[in-house]
């Protein structure tokens, strides 16, 4: 068991500034357009200090705490693949000069990231897409350079939103590996202050310049309590150990006809996933034909595009798109990475503009699961 | 793609329409320059006065058919171009004077013309692929720079253009914008309608106007149900589908469900 240290909010930026001494891009939790986005932070009050947000299917707002919590919220639109798995990235550009077609592929750009502030669905995120990009025959180069050297702050997550149910899927609410330093925020009797333990020896390291001391043994009870009641009070919550099975065995389920119903097709659900991985490739070439290059970007299962093959789309209907994605993060998804592809954050639900909701989805079709035979 | 060799002609042709679309072509300013050089402008009326007679290897057609007079014509601009691209909201759907279709043209006219036996009208106003074959369409109202410069390049490189008729959120997605819907409850069409504008009204905080039409699979339906829930009316329903792709088949079927 590390040892657990406490730091007071000037010795948390004390850590901002240790990490950026390093080198580090720091990238952190800030509220933009009136929600929590990640961005570039380079001090505490970058962050939604005295900010939490209300979380249902299809609804997100701020609202105020009580308290100066920075931690006060949980996840929001944004995921850590946006500065991971990029929206969009050149991967080659050609160019003919005489008799020659020279190609350029895109050199690999690694920044040097560190993630502040991420919770224990996001490391599991984390380490899924490590696994899908990375742990195959054929490496993304790029994923591996922007994931190499990073920095990672996780934060024990004080409070659930609405749609989380990271405590169904065992993806948290404490983080429990993937990171080098690890926060509990506990404010108690107006005092303010983080437990912090290491996770690697760069985090001992890092941790060794902090004006961290001892925690007592009283925060250290403090922050379990507070993670059991996080864990208690989960917006969402899913029977997960035999989805795989029950969505195998239920892929004519009327269900299905039903939510396509509802379904716009929209991807918003694929896109703010942190486990969705898949991209599609474009070429884009000049009015004179002597220059051209290809990139890739986020693509959904839910487009026509993405399951097009010589002379249509092998999805075509609003069902085969929608079965698609929840068979695939939640059935498939085991078979083909040996791991569940949903951790549990809630953004599908949140995000999705008519509020449809994976957990619901999930409970419709086990409770009928009888009566529709399987 | 024109025989090798020589130099593809293009034509610019216009129908009922504002001339928005042909002016995003002078608008090219970075790329005019470009285009003028792989390309022989053979007949741009908004350019240039000369008019050449021939065929052209890519006509860009703007406008919607309004009046018996076009709905000829255009039959002649099909016979002229070996490739007819159908450029903006109008040429693809009909245009915001697609608003006749669901009025009584006869009725209008006589009060709004002192001599309503002058006026020669349709009683619709049509897509030019209600009349003809047309090889590409590209939304928009007014169409974008970008992807008009990307359908002249693909033309010249005989490929496919790249113009994702996916839905807007994507772009959304993709530039990283909060969701203006979920998270302000500002009423948004973007799930429905097809992308091309980089997800421009929601990067304002603004809601899309759905001025590219209807996306690929659209499913207007359960959004006017959530747009009902943020406040709106049968009435602002109705009008929100109708505006410049009125006639746009899934548009017009959720305006009318909801005429009052
Ligand atoms: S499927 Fe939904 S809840 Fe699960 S990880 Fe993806 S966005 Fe989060
Ligand atoms: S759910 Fe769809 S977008 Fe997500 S990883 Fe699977 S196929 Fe790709
Ligand atoms: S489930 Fe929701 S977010 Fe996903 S495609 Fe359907 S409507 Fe869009
Ligand atoms: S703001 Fe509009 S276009 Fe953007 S994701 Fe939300 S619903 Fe879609």
């Amino acid at each position: 068991m590390p040892e657990q240290q406490s730091l007071t909010p000037n010795g948390l930026q004390a850590l901002l500034d240790a990490l950026q001494a390093r080198g580090y891009r720091i990238i952190g939790p800030t509220l933009r357009d009136q929600a929590v986005v990640y961005d570039d932070v380079q001090s505490l009050t970058d962050l939604p200090v005295g900010w939490t947000d209300v979380q249902e299917a299809g609804h997100y707002r701020l609202a105020r705490r009580d308290d100066d919590a920075l931690f006060g919220y949980a996840v929001g639109p944004h995921s850590w693949k946006h500065y991971l798995h990029t929206p969009v990235q050149r991967l080659w550009h050609a160019k003919h000069e005489r008799d020659d077609i020279i190609v350029t592929t895109e050199p690999p750009e690694a920044p040097r990231l560190a993630l502040f502030g991420v919770r224990s669905c996001e490391l599991h995120a984390i380490a899924i897409q490590d696994r899908v990009l990375l742990g195959g025959h054929y490496r993304d180069v790029h994923y591996a350079a922007r994931r190499q050297d990073n920095f990672i702050v996780a934060v024990n997550c004080a409070v659930a939103g609405g749609t989380c149910f990271c405590a169904s899927m065992h993806t948290g609410p404490k983080a429990v590996a993937g990171y080098d330093l690890a926060l509990t925020e506990i404010i108690d009797e107006g005092e303010h202050r983080f437990l912090i333990e290491a996770g690697t020896p760069e985090g001992v390291e890092v941790l060794s310049e902090l004006p961290a001391r001892q925690a007592s043994n009283e925060d250290i009870a403090l922050a379990d309590a507070i993670l059991a009641s996080t864990a208690e009070s989960m917006g969402r919550e899913m029977q997960a150990d035999d989805v795989r099975e029950l969505l195998l065995a239920h892929l004519e389920h009327p269900r299905w006809d039903d939510v396509a119903t509802r379904c716009l097709t929209c991807g918003n659900c694929t896109l703010v996933c942190p486990t969705c991985f898949c991209t599609s490739e474009e070429d884009s070439s000049d009015l004179t034909g002597t220059e051209m290059a290809r990139s890739r970007r986020w693509d959904s299962c839910f487009t026509m595009d993405f399951s097009y093959l010589h002379g249509g789309s092998v999805r075509a209907s609003h069902r085969a798109r929608y079965r698609q994605w929840m068979t695939h993060k939640l059935a498939t998804w085991h078979d083909q990475f040996d791991t569940s592809g949903c951790v549990g954050c809630g953004r599908c639900i949140t995000w999705c503009p008519v509020g449809i909701d994976i957990t619901e989805e999930v409970k419709a079709i086990r409770e009928t699961s009888q009566e529709a035979g399987s | 793609m024109a025989a090798s060799g020589r130099t593809p002609r293009l034509a610019v042709w216009k129908f009922a329409s504002c001339d928005g679309c042909q002016l995003t072509l002078l608008d090219c300013e970075d790329e005019l320059l470009g285009i003028a050089a792989a390309v022989e402008i053979a007949y741009f009326p908004e350019a240039t006065r000369g008019t050449i007679r021939g065929h052209y290897d890519l006509s860009l057609v703007e406008g919607s058919i309004t009046t018996p007079h076009d709905a000829e014509r255009i039959h002649e601009v099909r016979r002229r171009s070996t490739h007819l691209v159908t450029i903006g909201a109008c040429a693809t759907a009909g245009g915001i004077q697609g608003l006749r279709n669901f009025a009584d043209v006869a009725e209008y006219i006589s009060v709004v013309y002192a001599r309503p036996d002058y006026i020669e009208t349709l009683a619709t106003s049509t897509p030019i692929a209600a009349h003809v074959p047309v090889d590409f369409e590209l939304r928009g109202c007014p169409i974008a720079k970008s992807q008009l410069v990307e359908v002249i390049t693909a033309f010249l490189a005989g490929r496919r253009p790249v113009t994702p008729a996916h839905s807007v959120c994507i772009e959304c997605k993709l530039k990283g914008n909060v969701c203006v819907m979920v998270a302000h409850g500002t009423p948004c069409l973007g799930p429905v309608t097809h992308a091309g504008c980089g997800a421009l009204c929601p990067s304002y905080h603004r809601g899309c106007y759905g001025c590219y039409g209807p996306m690929e699979t659209p499913n207007p339906a359960p959004l006017s149900q959530a747009l009902t829930e943020l406040g709106m009316g049968k009435r602002d329903l109705q009008r929100i589908y109708r505006t410049f792709n009125a006639n746009a088949p899934a548009f017009r079927e959720e305006s009318e469900r909801h005429d009052a």
